[in-house]
């Protein structure tokens, strides 16, 4: 059944509501097989963008192509999307298995093959033996199977999921999100996935592209956004940071030397081509922090606040002298118990690796 | 609480037991009573009416009419109610307004603004024959057909407000769902959108149907005299032939044929959308 899938291009795509500009100029293109997640805070346009994919908003400007033919004369019920959404939209007066057929009989299937067709795919996502059932007589992980399994029914070219997991509670959202995966490989099919959950976002896709304003900010694998976030606006929407402002003093081929605005310097090990004397601020992930009883070169003192154990992880909140509050997570060795509150700590960076450095406009 | 509540109802209670609960036992002993000496016990006002077809036509008749124009009022209705569903805010409530009109305007007077249009020499007849379409006057007013169009645009908002509150509330993804899997915009209504909008439907049909088949003033003023449905009859055998008896007969059992027509619809639409 793996085919290869479509490639998507979506080429200089802009659109207003209005006098507001909800998609600006956006172009992204999704290799055939792909799973891409749209990230972004409400109301950045990502849903948007996803209407427009599917058809359901002709777009101000711009282009949509699958496999390099455009595709935005095609009304969405011929352009060969299947999209699932938030709340599945599975229609509630037909049982599971005609929810399926649904597709199938409006895309005229020859009627024998509708029946084998739906069975199979009911068995595909583990719900054969709900066929007779009404959706609202099924759970939700159960009501997401099935809208899988009529959408996918139809053999579309784009699979599009809409905030797909936002309504599933966190232990059922990860076995979804496993089973989603699992279906999109073996179907082979392109995906584009809209979200608002950075952690789904990386826990599911090839690739990430973070959204604001209607604008992407940076498209890349889940670890290059998460390690070396383009702006300091993926750097605080994907994941958790602490920011310390400083100015650059100097940079080479190792990287960049920092002075904090408390003194401290710090190395970064990538300027990006920003010139000494530039007001920067340097962007340090929790985990990117280092404790030690005893000042070291780099470290700043500070006094633990606020002790939370996570289990495998311990994450302390601390203040600097200059009252600062810097976030630290460090995993548990056997070694090392926990720090009490109102400790002093020296805190510095474990490499200069782990230090991102954004200009301040 | 629940006495509280039970409390709140009192008033309401009271009202139904003497406007409504009263009257109508009066009613039904009037019924069984003879037609001269009130307080014997006979059956012979029913008898009467089902051994002679005179009276069950007339029956049969407004039930008919009732039918009928709910089904006009319903094949106009529903598109108004599925445009004003995806109406802006602004065009909806024009929308609804010009629907709502005909309530606010006295009976006599919309009836007879009807008269007017639809008379031999009215403005209906003056276009249609100006157009060639036909050299003898349509007769419009007088007849059932006059009656039909009349009551379905009297009624029209008892269909349109409970159909456009049920389409209010679809999901609207379900519409963009149906056609994402390849469906077009009629597959979409007479799949989806028509289906689950059927409890509108229902209360629309109860509401206009109960409506039209009691209209006295309008089934009187534009059906004329020959046309007779169960109010007028009634009217007749209360006030002309001063027959109150007979009256109270005919009125219990045009109550329960309407009743039982209502139930029926009840039925049908709750075995039909037991699951939406």
């Amino acid at each position: 059944m793996a085919a290869a899938g479509h490639d998507v291009q979506i080429d200089h795509v802009s659109h207003r509501f209005a006098d507001y500009v909800a998609v600006d100029d956006v172009s992204l293109t999704i290799d055939g097989g792909g799973l891409v997640a749209l990230l972004g805070p409400s109301g950045c346009g990502k849903s948007t963008l996803l209407r427009i994919i599917a058809g359901f908003i002709a777009q101000s400007s711009g282009r949509i192509l699958f496999d390099g033919a455009p595709v935005d004369h095609l009304p969405a019920n011929r352009r060969g999307v299947g999209i699932v959404f938030q709340n599945y939209a599975l229609f509630p007066h037909m049982t599971v298995r005609d929810n399926v057929a649904y597709g199938l009989r409006a895309q005229k299937w020859e009627r024998d093959d509708i029946g084998p067709r739906v069975e199979e795919m009911l068995r595909r996502v583990h719900m054969a033996q709900f066929a007779d059932r009404f959706p609202k007589q099924l759970s939700g992980g159960q009501q997401q199977r099935v809208a899988l399994a009529r959408c996918l029914a139809t053999d579309p070219k784009v699979l599009l999921l809409d905030e797909p997991f936002a309504a599933l509670d966190k232990n059922l959202r990860f076995d979804m999100q496993v089973e989603v995966k699992r279906l999109q490989h073996e179907y082979g099919i392109t995906t584009i996935m809209v979200t608002h959950d950075q952690e789904e976002a990386l826990a599911m896709a090839d690739r990430i592209a973070v959204m604001s304003r209607g604008r992407l900010e940076q498209v890349a694998s889940p670890t290059e956004i998460y390690d070396r976030p383009a702006t300091l606006f993926v750097n605080q929407f994907v994941g958790s940071t602490n920011l310390l402002r400083g100015e650059l003093l100097a940079q080479d081929s190792n990287g960049a030397l920092v002075r904090l605005d408390d003194g401290t310097a710090l190395r970064a090990a990538d300027s990006k081509g920003l010139m000494p004397g530039a007001k920067v601020v340097v962007a340090v992930r929790p985990e990117g922090l280092v404790l030690s009883d005893n000042a070291v070169e780099g470290a700043r003192p500070g006094r633990i606040k606020t002790v939370m154990p996570l289990g495998p992880q311990v994450a302390y909140d601390i203040e600097t002298e200059d009252g600062a509050a810097l976030k630290a997570v460090v995993a548990r060795s056997g070694a090392s118990g926990l720090r009490e509150a109102d400790s002093i700590v020296h805190v510095a960076p474990v490499s200069p690796a782990a230090c991102n450095i954004f200009a301040i406009e | 609480m629940q006495r509280d509540s039970l409390a709140l109802a009192v008033p309401l209670a009271a009202l139904f037991l003497v406007a409504f609960i009263a009257p109508l036992c009066v009613l039904l002993a009037l019924s069984l009573s003879g037609d001269s000496e009130f307080g014997r016990f006979t059956l012979q006002n029913y008898v009467k009416f089902f051994t002679d077809r005179f009276n069950y036509s007339i029956l049969i008749d407004t039930l008919l009419l009732g039918i009928k124009s709910t089904a006009v009022c319903l094949v106009f209705g529903y598109p108004i109610a599925w445009v004003a569903a995806r109406s802006s805010p602004r065009v909806q409530s024009l929308l609804l307004f010009i629907v709502v009109l005909p309530i606010m305007t006295s009976v006599v007077v919309r009836t007879f603004a009807w008269i007017v249009i639809l008379g031999r020499y009215g403005v209906l007849n003056q276009i249609v024959q100006s157009l060639g379409l036909t050299q003898e006057p349509l007769k419009l007013l007088y007849s059932e057909v006059g009656v039909v169009i009349v009551l379905a645009q009297v009624q029209m908002p008892l269909m349109v407000l409970p159909i456009l509150t049920v389409l209010s509330r679809i999901d609207p993804n379900l519409s963009d769902a149906s056609q994402a899997l390849g469906a077009g915009a009629w597959r979409t209504l007479w799949r989806v959108t028509l289906p689950l909008s059927t409890p509108g439907i229902v209360a629309g049909c109860i509401l206009t149907y109960a409506a039209c088949v009691t209209a006295f003033v309008t089934q009187s003023l534009i059906g004329g005299a020959r046309l007779v449905y169960m109010p007028l009859h009634i009217y007749q055998q209360a006030v002309g032939a001063n027959n109150w008896p007979f009256a109270a007969a005919l009125s219990v059992i045009f109550m329960i044929a309407v009743l039982a027509a209502v139930a029926l619809l009840n039925t049908i639409a709750a075995r039909a959308h037991r699951h939406a």
